[in-house]
């Protein structure tokens, strides 16, 4: 089936499920939206780029946490604010932060995005009068184009109006980073990502556009962590915990880091199988665990790959 | 006078790669450097290239002062260089690597949001240096499924699209059968007129290419220029012969 035609009925598919879903499965598209937002900025990063960041939960608690002060400190509910102040917020702590972390490659990336992830994580943890400490912040219902809402109750609240806010960001988030990835800005990174000294002798500079790519996906990481906050009403530090790190980078690798759209299935299935798994046993860590090893050994294309190989190739370029 | 080094010394702690190097290249110039091993061919490239600066002396490339100055710099300056051992983009086709290269000769490279696909310029400019170098065939195929031969001739390719003033060519035919290697060096020979470039230098140690393009030939022998001369006159030096080219060569 072509790619047109499948993005036409997941879009459909999407947009019906408040109107034929129950409202829990409803509820679960929440964070997958959010996340989708997350992992499309980080994939520029990895898949793009070639670069793979542990700390990436670093700019996810930053939009979360700029809803959480917006809403509860400043008065500020309108979601149309949140976003850009969040990604704002991002972008001024990913400029010194990515500028640091692109001179290095591999685990030496890694290991530094995950060492300003764990800083962060710590001063939301100690530093209790401005950020709750390990109690969090709580987050106002935002209103959204400029409506209060206050009709709806919180589920009706979180499935309509909030559900198709989330797919609008998604949608838009979606087209804005197809764009950047077929641009000759997402070829420059993919230059650097197969060859970097090659890159070099071409008059293409590796740290800076490194730098381009960092600082875009830590946007995408604060608006997705922005997202993700309303639905459940706090924000605490274990947003910004290593371990919300290597969850993202999980989804990525379960969906295919090498597919546009690899990391939003990735998503999808991590949202769902979690769910499902975490409701009939209580190790769920262990099942995740074994479906990393099965992926990383006999898949590394992930679920995308393993469709894509149901199906002849297609022609470069065409 | 394009590309010039004054006097370059370059030392790795006691160790002196280069002593005292002076070498000019002028407009119109196929000039060839030579020497054995660890005569400091690949500290010169290096200097010549900006990656490294010069110790003592300088180097000076449309009469500004390159040394240390970095590749991306010296590439925006207008010098293209290809390598040794062969450098590709294994995952991109023929045509995105040429792309890649006009973008960064265009300064493209920070439109984030405009249409690679939609750019016209990019993909004429593209195809027409894949063209040149007998890749427009191959244009959709990946750079790693490439014969080596091929391989060879899209890391030099994508060195032209840069349409640079000068182009350093590091065994540009290392690699490449011999038969192919005539071939190969054809379509350089023929690409660098058709692209308008001023000067070629490439370090080569097959003495049939030296010998068969060089305009000039520079031998190099442990840091220092031995000669500099054209290859009829190194031909006659027998000195050079024994202990840089190696064997005497019929005419």
């Amino acid at each position: 089936m072509r790619t047109p035609i499948v993005l036409a009925l997941v879009g459909i598919a999407t947009a019906s499920a408040p109107l034929v879903s129950p409202a829990y499965y409803v509820t679960l598209m929440l964070p997958f939206m959010a996340y989708g937002v997350v992992l499309l900025g980080l994939n520029l990063l990895f898949g793009s780029a070639g670069l793979v960041s542990f700390g990436h939960a670093l700019f996810i608690s930053i939009g979360a946490y700029a809803g959480a002060v917006l809403t509860t400190h400043l008065g500020v509910r309108h979601m149309e604010l949140i976003l850009p102040a969040g990604a704002l917020a991002a972008a001024i702590v990913a400029a010194p932060v990515g500028a640091l972390c692109v001179r290095y490659v591999k685990i030496y990336f890694g290991m530094l995005t995950l060492a300003f992830g764990m800083v962060f994580y710590t001063f939301l943890l100690k530093f209790y009068r401005l950020t709750g400490g390990d109690e969090g912040m709580r987050v106002l219902r935002p209103y959204l184009l400029g409506r209060e809402w206050s009709g709806f109750s919180k589920t009706d609240y979180l499935i309509g109006p909030y559900y198709y806010f989330s797919l609008a960001v998604l949608v838009l988030a979606t087209l804005l980073m197809w764009r950047i990835v077929r641009s000759p800005f997402g070829l420059c990174l993919r230059t650097i990502r197969d060859n970097p000294l090659k890159a070099e002798s071409l008059g293409i500079s590796v740290p800076r556009y490194r730098w381009y790519a960092f600082m875009i996906s830590a946007v995408y990481a604060a608006v997705g962590g922005a997202l993700l906050a309303p639905p459940t009403g706090n924000v605490d530090p274990t947003l910004a915990y290593w371990t919300h790190s290597g969850n993202i980078v999980f989804m990525v690798l379960l969906g295919g880091f090498s597919s546009f759209f690899g990391p939003l299935l990735g998503a999808f299935a991590f949202i769902f199988l979690q769910d499902t798994v975490m409701s009939v046993f209580p190790y769920w860590r262990l099942i995740f665990g074994a479906v990393l090893a099965f992926i990383v050994i006999f898949a590394p294309g992930g679920l995308m790959g393993l469709l894509a190989r149901r199906r002849p190739a297609e022609v470069p370029g065409a | 006078m394009i590309l010039e080094a004054r006097e370059v010394r370059k030392r790795f702690g006691a160790y002196v790669a280069l002593d005292g190097v002076s070498l000019a290249i002028r407009e119109g110039e196929f000039v060839s450097i030579i020497g054995p091993n660890g005569a400091g061919k690949s500290t010169l490239i290096n200097v010549l290239t900006g990656v490294l600066a010069p110790s003592a002396g300088s180097v000076r490339f449309k009469g500004q002062d390159i040394g240390g100055i970095g590749t991306v710099a010296l590439t925006r300056l207008g010098m293209g260089r290809s390598f040794q051992l062969v450098q590709i983009f294994p995952e991109l086709t023929v045509l995105e690597t040429l792309q890649a290269a006009v973008i960064s000769r265009l300064g493209k490279g920070t439109r984030f949001f405009s249409s690679l696909r939609g750019d016209r310029q990019v993909q004429a400019d593209a195809l027409e240096v894949a063209e040149l170098f007998g890749l427009a065939g191959k244009a959709y195929a990946l750079a790693r499924t490439l014969p080596q031969g091929d391989k060879k001739l899209l890391d030099v390719a994508s060195a032209f699209a840069l349409r640079p003033e000068i182009i350093l060519l590091d065994e540009p035919t290392s690699g490449v059968s011999t038969a192919d290697k005539h071939v190969v060096m054809e379509i350089l020979v023929g690409a660098a007129k058709r692209i308008g470039l001023r000067a070629i230098i490439q370090v080569e140690h097959d003495m049939d290419i030296v010998f068969g393009y060089s305009h000039r030939i520079i031998a190099l022998h442990q840091g220092k220029v031995l000669a500099d001369a054209t290859p009829a006159q190194i031909q006659a030096d027998a000195r050079v012969v024994d202990m840089v080219v190696g064997r005497r060569r019929t005419p």
